[in-house]
Parts: C-alpha cells; sequence; structure tokens
C-alpha cells in the first residue's frame, strides 16, 4: 500500500517478528513497518481486532508495538536503529515475556 | 410519615447509599438519593475491589462475624443484581492471600491472626499460614522472595466500578429518586419529618440514612449523632491488559477481571485525593514486582489516590438517633465487602425503622466513649 518517494539515508536493518526488513536511517518503526507493507502492528487486548497506525503523530496509540522488549511503544515515535527486534502484540500481554 | 414526598432520604450516592436505596426500594419504600457532584470527593470510585474477610475484627471479634455474613451473602447478592440489571459485577471468591517477604513478615502475621482468633466471642473459620512451595502451589508465579503467606478460602474480590454502575442502573430502575449535586448544607425535623436543605430546594421524607463517607462527620450531628471519621489516603498503581496469570487476590494485589493489574495498600494522612506521590507509588510497585517478577517489564497505564472512609477505630459505625427517631448513620470503610449486608440487612432494618441490635450493637459509636472514659 505504501511506496517510498524517495529512497535516501542509509540502509538500516531491523526485525519485524523474526522477518528482516530493510529501512532507512531516520524512518521511524512505523514508516519502515508501513514500507515493508506490515499489515497490522497489534489486535486489540479486548476484542482482538487488527489496528495499524493512524495518527502517525504519537496520540492514538493504535502503533503499540514491542520493541527490544519493552512492549506498548509507540512505533510512530522511535527511530530505527540497526538490529533492532520489533513484535507485533496480539492481544492482551503475556506478563513476563 | 404519611404525607412526605419520601419515606426515606439516604444521603450519600456512593456504595453504601447505593445499596442501602436498592434495598429500601426492594422493601417497597420511596426513596431519594442526594449525591454530591462530580467534583467532589467521591470514595467509592477509589476502591480495590475486595471483599475481604481475613485479618479482619482485631479489636472488635464481632467485625469478623459480620463480615463473613457479608462474605456469604455477596454470591447471592450478586446474582440479584444481575438478574435486575443484566450486569455480571464478576464476584469470585477463591480464597486470598497476604504475602510475606521476610520470615519477619510473616511471624507478624501469624501473630495478628493467632491474636485476632483467640478474642471471646470470635466466630471461627480458617486462615492457614503456608510456606513458599505451598503458596507457590496456587500461585505459580510468585518471586524466590516470597517467604510464605496466609491464606483465607473466604476471601474474594469484584469488580466494583461495575459493581458501582449496576447499583445505580437498579436503583433507577426501582424508581428510587437520584439527585446529584444536592450538596445537604443543614438538616431539621418538623413535623414528624426529615427535612434536608440543599442548594437546589428542600428535601422531606420520613426518615433518614446518612451514607455520606467521611461527611458524615459534619451531617451526623444535625440529627444528634456522631462518626468519628479520620480520613486516609490510599494510592493505587494500574497496568496494562494482561493474560490471566493471577487467579486469586493477593490483599495489596490483583488481576481484575478485564486483565489489568491493581497494585495497592498504601496509607497516608493527606486528604488531598488529586494529589499523587512517586515515592509511594513506587514502593508499592516495587513490592508488587518482588511478590511477582514477571510483572517487572509491563507497563504503568495510570496511577491514582482515593480518600478512605475511615472511622476513627477502623470499625463500622451504625447508629439510630435517640434525639431525632427515624436518623440513621452507616459508615465503614469496606464499602465493596459489606454491600451485602448493607443491601440486604441493614437496609430492612431501616425500613422497619429500627435496628437490629443482636445483629450491630457493637457498631454503635457509643463504643468512642466508652474508651475515653478509660
Amino acid at each position: 500500500m505504501f511506496k517510498r518517494l524517495v529512497d535516501a539515508g542509509e540502509t538500516v536493518s531491523l526485525k519485524v517478528d523474526g522477518k528482516s526488513i530493510r529501512a532507512c536511517a531516520g524512518d521511524t518503526v512505523a514508516g519502515a513497518m508501513l514500507a515493508a507493507g506490515v499489515d497490522h502492528f497489534r489486535t486489540t487486548p479486548v476484542t482482538e481486532s487488527p489496528r495499524a497506525p493512524y495518527c502517525l503523530m504519537g496520540v492514538c496509540f493504535d502503533c503499540l508495538v514491542t520493541i527490544d522488549g519493552v512492549g506498548s511503544r509507540q512505533a510512530c515515535l522511535v527511530p530505527v536503529r540497526e538490529g533492532m527486534s520489533v513484535e507485533t502484540q496480539l492481544g492482551k500481554r503475556e506478563a513476563g515475556r | 410519615m404519611a404525607g412526605s414526598e419520601y419515606d426515606v432520604a439516604v444521603v450519600g450516592g456512593g456504595l453504601v447509599g447505593a445499596a442501602t436505596s436498592w434495598g429500601l426500594a426492594r422493601e417497597g419504600r420511596r426513596v431519594a438519593l442526594l449525591d454530591e457532584g462530580d467534583r467532589d470527593v467521591r470514595a467509592s470510585r477509589g476502591n480495590f475491589a475486595l471483599v475481604w474477610v481475613q485479618s479482619k475484627g482485631l479489636g472488635l471479634a464481632a467485625y469478623a462475624g459480620w463480615t463473613i455474613r457479608s462474605s456469604n451473602a455477596w454470591g447471592g447478592f450478586s446474582d440479584l443484581l444481575k438478574q435486575e440489571t443484566g450486569l455480571d459485577v464478576c464476584f469470585q471468591r477463591p480464597g486470598g492471600f497476604h504475602l510475606a517477604l521476610s520470615e519477619k513478615e510473616l511471624e507478624a502475621r501469624a501473630n495478628i491472626l493467632k491474636r485476632l482468633h483467640n478474642q471471646p466471642g470470635i466466630v471461627e473459620y480458617k486462615t492457614e499460614m503456608l510456606d513458599h512451595s505451598q503458596v507457590a502451589k496456587m500461585l505459580p508465579d510468585i518471586g524466590p522472595e516470597v517467604v510464605g503467606a496466609s491464606y483465607c478460602p473466604l476471601d474474594g474480590h469484584v469488580n466494583s466500578l461495575r459493581l458501582f454502575r449496576a447499583l445505580h442502573t437498579a436503583i433507577n430502575a426501582r424508581g428510587v429518586t437520584y439527585l446529584p449535586s444536592h450538596r445537604v448544607e443543614n438538616i431539621t425535623k418538623d413535623g414528624g419529618e426529615f427535612r434536608l436543605h440543599t442548594g437546589k430546594g428542600e428535601i422531606r421524607a420520613g426518615k433518614l440514612a446518612l451514607a455520606a463517607g467521611n461527611a458524615n462527620m459534619r451531617l451526623a450531628p444535625m440529627v444528634g449523632l456522631e462518626a468519628p471519621m479520620r480520613p486516609e489516603r490510599g494510592q493505587i498503581v494500574v497496568t496494562e491488559r494482561l493474560r490471566p496469570f493471577l487467579n486469586y487476590p493477593v490483599v495489596t494485589l490483583r488481576q481484575t477481571d478485564e486483565g489489568t493489574v491493581m497494585i495497592g495498600d498504601s496509607k497516608e494522612e493527606s486528604t488531598d485525593p488529586s494529589g499523587l506521590t512517586i515515592g509511594v507509588s513506587s514502593t508499592e510497585a516495587e513490592r508488587a514486582v518482588r511478590q511477582f517478577p514477571l510483572l517487572a517489564n509491563v507497563n504503568v497505564v495510570r496511577t491514582w489516590s482515593a480518600i478512605r472512609v475511615m472511622t476513627q477505630d477502623g470499625f463500622p459505625i451504625y447508629d439510630e438517633s435517640e434525639t431525632h427517631p427515624g436518623a440513621f448513620v452507616l459508615c465503614c470503610h469496606s464499602g465493596v465487602t459489606l454491600c451485602a449486608n448493607h443491601a440486604l440487612t441493614v437496609a430492612p432494618m431501616i425500613a422497619r425503622g429500627a435496628l437490629d441490635k443482636s445483629l450491630v450493637a457493637p457498631f454503635s459509636a457509643r463504643r468512642f466513649h466508652v474508651q475515653a472514659a478509660g
């Protein structure tokens, strides 16, 4: 659905649910995931319905993902880093994971 | 009194007032429930939702029996609410724990329970002291620092906000007149009926039940009663929703039916319900992680504080006025645990016009004078 207009900056490699994706330095995690064609970032805790980023400016909380073991990070506010590990969040979080 | 618009005016729309109003409505009484407004201190929005038995009654043995009575009636009470409103308040009584993080804590706990159960007139019920491995069978996620716990099979919990909503839904359906933003400024008795003077007019009723929490201290003397209160603040830490892992409530930590974990039990003298102190909430959080290490990387979504409705000695007050017959006062800090009693036992007493001394005499505020004379 999303296509990069410009392929600028260094390549950054990160993992989303174990699968490597290529991003550009300066991307947010949300932008990188959307550009890589990730369909949804999480499913809601109560009804488990899929969500993807909405506002892309830190106020809607629909882009929540686990980044390097820390849960419910707003992907739109975190810049990509080489080697980062991102996991989508399905339903309620499991304590201890 | 024939001619009064209402049979009973209940002051205070929290759990105590709402439960009492519901019970009175079930007895066929016409009830007006007066409440303050959304910006006022409202203790019933800030509860930990425990329906708790263990360790209640040290210093007043009758409180243990009164509590157990309510705990035993709670299941039936929640069924009635569900029938009337369709709302399930998720009452569960799996038993509950008080965890100890050191031998000293465990010993202190055992001593308190021993003293409690040795009191003359105490009702007998089971509370066991368990060691780490026994606790781990029921709470597999406890951390290594948990030395042991006391466990009581009569302890439980409920969704207290949904309980509050269910009571208000039920009283509305039963035709109770709910009057928000009607702060009672003065109460007089005239021509056999009570007149409640509020900023929005006067409410008249044949009987009066004061269930206004800490504000009972101001209101009770207007009708020849007293309610010595000692409000106390508590702060709560609330986590994001988690997959169920905790099947039993712990006195300072529980997982709700919706998955959030509530962490609490601080006590402060402050009466500012909007104040939060990081030191208090971080201490609570740290203790919670020592009890359940898997909580360490779980996110906190909010913290809040609330004021406990605490009497001078921590035990309930139920009284009827001698100078103003027909006026009653109800104060307690366990508005959730005692909800069933208020709805099913105390409300009918008020409807009949007299407290049943065989059940509630020990909770009269006269007990404070006995202590002062000693």
